[in-house]
C-alpha cells in the first residue's frame, strides 16, 4: 500500500471510530439531548419528580384561562394522546395560541398541575402568506365537516380539535 | 482538450488563477445579495404565523448552510492535504475557516435575534443550537490551532486532524431536529421538497447563491494572502508584478 492510501485508510477509520463513538454516546444521553418530554412521557413516569423540567406539546384549543389578575394564565399541554394541565404566572410569547406548539420549563405539584416559569412558543417550519393559510384552513374545515358529515362522527376531523 | 488539474494545486499557478476569478464571484455575489434582499424584503409577503417577523430567515437560513457546507470543505481541503501532502489544500482549509467562522456567528446571532421575539427567548440549550455552537467553537478551535504552531506544515497537520474529526458534529446540527425534541422547528428545505411560500423561496435561493458566491470570493482573496505569506522567500513572488512594484 502507497503511503498516501494509508493515510487515506487511517482517516477512514479515524471518522469511523469517532462517529460511532459520539453516536454511542448521543444515544446514551437521549433523555438529557432532548430539550422536553412529552405529556405521554410524564404520565408514564419518565420525567424527572421532584425537580423543574421541561414539557412540550400543543396548547389545547379552548383550554387558556386567565385569571382575574390579568397576568396567571392556567391552560394544558397535550399530545394528542395525554394532556397536562399549566399554570403559568407572566408574559407570554406572541406566538403562543390555542392549537400551537408550546415548551414549558416548570416543576410539577401535587394533583399532577404543571406550575411553570417559562413558557416557550414552538412554531413549526411551513412559511405562507396569510391568504393562503387562511384557504388551507378553509379546505382542512370543509374536509372535516364532510368527514364527519359521512361518517357521523364529529371527532373524527383535524387532531387537536377535540 | 484536457485540462491539467494538477498544474493548478501548485501555488504558484494557483496564485493568478484565482486572482483572476475572484471578480467572477465577487461581482454576482453583490449582484445577488441586492437582488435577494428585494424579493426578501419587497416582494415576499408576510408570514400567517410570524408576520414581518420571519424575514430574518433570509440570512438566517443561507448562513447556518454555509457554516455547515464550508465545514465539510474546510474537512475535506484538511483532509487532501493530509493524504497528499499537498501545500494548496492546507492553505485553502485555513483559507476557508474564517469565512465558516463568520457565518456560524451570523447564524446564532441572528438566530438569538429571532428566538427572542418569536420563542420567548434569545438562547436555549436545545440540540440544534448547541450543535451549531460547538461548530463555532470548532472553527475558532481550528484557527486558533493553526496559529499556535510556528511551523506552517506541522500546523497544517495538527488542525487538519482537528477538522476532520470535528466533522463528526455536521450531520449531528443537520439531523438535530429530527433526533430529539428541540425547540428549533424542523427543516424547511428538505430532501424531498420546500414547506415555503414561492416568492420566499426565491429570496432564500438568491440570498443562498449569494452566500455562495461570496464565500468563494473571499476564500480565494485569503488563499492569495495566505500564498504570499507562507511563499515570500521563494524566487516566484519576489518576480511577481505586485512585488516587485
Amino acid at each position: 500500500m502507497k503511503p498516501r492510501q494509508k493515510r487515506f485508510l487511517y482517516i477512514v477509520i479515524a471518522i469511523a471510530a469517532v462517529g460511532i463513538a459520539v453516536g454511542l454516546v448521543l444515544n446514551a444521553l437521549k433523555d438529557n439531548v432532548s430539550l422536553y418530554f412529552t405529556p405521554t412521557q410524564v404520565y408514564n413516569k419518565e420525567a424527572p419528580e421532584g425537580r423543574s423540567f421541561r414539557i412540550g406539546g400543543l396548547v389545547e384549543e379552548g383550554s387558556i384561562k386567565r385569571e382575574a389578575d390579568g397576568l396567571t394564565v392556567n391552560f394544558v399541554i397535550t399530545d394528542l394522546h395525554k394532556t397536562l394541565p399549566v399554570v403559568y404566572k407572566g408574559i407570554l410569547p406572541d406566538l403562543f395560541k390555542e392549537g400551537k406548539g408550546v415548551v414549558v420549563q416548570g416543576k410539577m405539584e401535587a394533583g399532577g398541575l404543571m406550575r411553570a416559569d417559562e413558557v416557550l412558543a414552538k412554531h413549526d417550519e411551513n412559511y405562507m402568506p396569510p391568504e393562503a393559510a387562511d384557504a388551507l384552513k378553509k379546505a382542512e374545515t370543509a374536509a372535516a365537516a364532510a368527514n364527519s358529515s359521512s361518517a357521523a362522527s364529529p371527532s373524527s376531523g383535524t387532531p387537536g380539535a377535540q | 482538450m484536457a485540462i491539467n488539474w494538477f498544474k493548478y494545486s501548485a501555488p504558484t499557478t494557483f496564485y493568478g488563477l484565482a486572482g483572476k476569478l475572484i471578480p467572477w464571484f465577487a461581482i454576482p455575489a453583490a449582484i445577488l445579495f441586492a437582488v435577494g434582499l428585494y424579493i426578501g424584503f419587497a416582494v415576499a409577503p408576510m408570514d400567517a404565523q410570524q408576520g414581518e417577523f420571519y424575514r430574518i430567515i433570509f440570512i438566517h437560513v443561507p448562513a447556518s448552510m454555509l457554516s455547515m457546507f464550508l465545514y465539510m470543505v474546510m474537512a475535506g481541503y484538511a483532509a487532501l492535504g493530509l493524504i497528499f501532502n499537498t501545500r494548496l489544500s492546507s492553505m485553502m482549509a485555513s483559507a476557508v475557516a474564517p469565512t465558516g467562522a463568520l457565518f456560524a456567528f451570523i447564524s446564532l446571532w441572528t438566530g438569538a435575534l429571532w428566538g427572542k421575539p418569536m420563542w420567548g427567548a434569545w438562547w436555549v440549550w436545545d440540540a440544534r443550537m448547541t450543535s451549531e455552537l460547538i461548530l463555532l467553537f470548532l472553527y475558532l478551535g481550528f484557527i486558533a490551532l493553526h496559529a499556535s504552531i510556528d511551523d506552517p506544515r506541522r500546523a497544517d497537520r495538527a488542525s487538519a486532524l482537528l477538522a476532520i474529526v470535528g466533522s463528526v458534529n455536521v450531520p449531528i446540527i443537520y439531523f438535530s431536529v429530527k433526533w430529539w425534541n428541540t425547540l428549533h422547528q424542523g427543516s424547511t428545505i428538505k430532501f424531498s421538497g420546500t414547506s415555503m411560500h414561492i416568492a420566499m423561496q426565491q429570496a432564500m435561493f438568491t440570498m443562498l447563491a449569494a452566500c455562495w458566491l461570496y464565500a468563494i470570493a473571499v476564500t480565494l482573496a485569503r488563499v492569495r494572502s495566505i500564498i504570499l505569506e507562507r511563499e515570500r522567500h521563494t524566487k516566484w513572488i519576489a518576480e511577481l508584478a505586485e512585488v516587485r512594484s
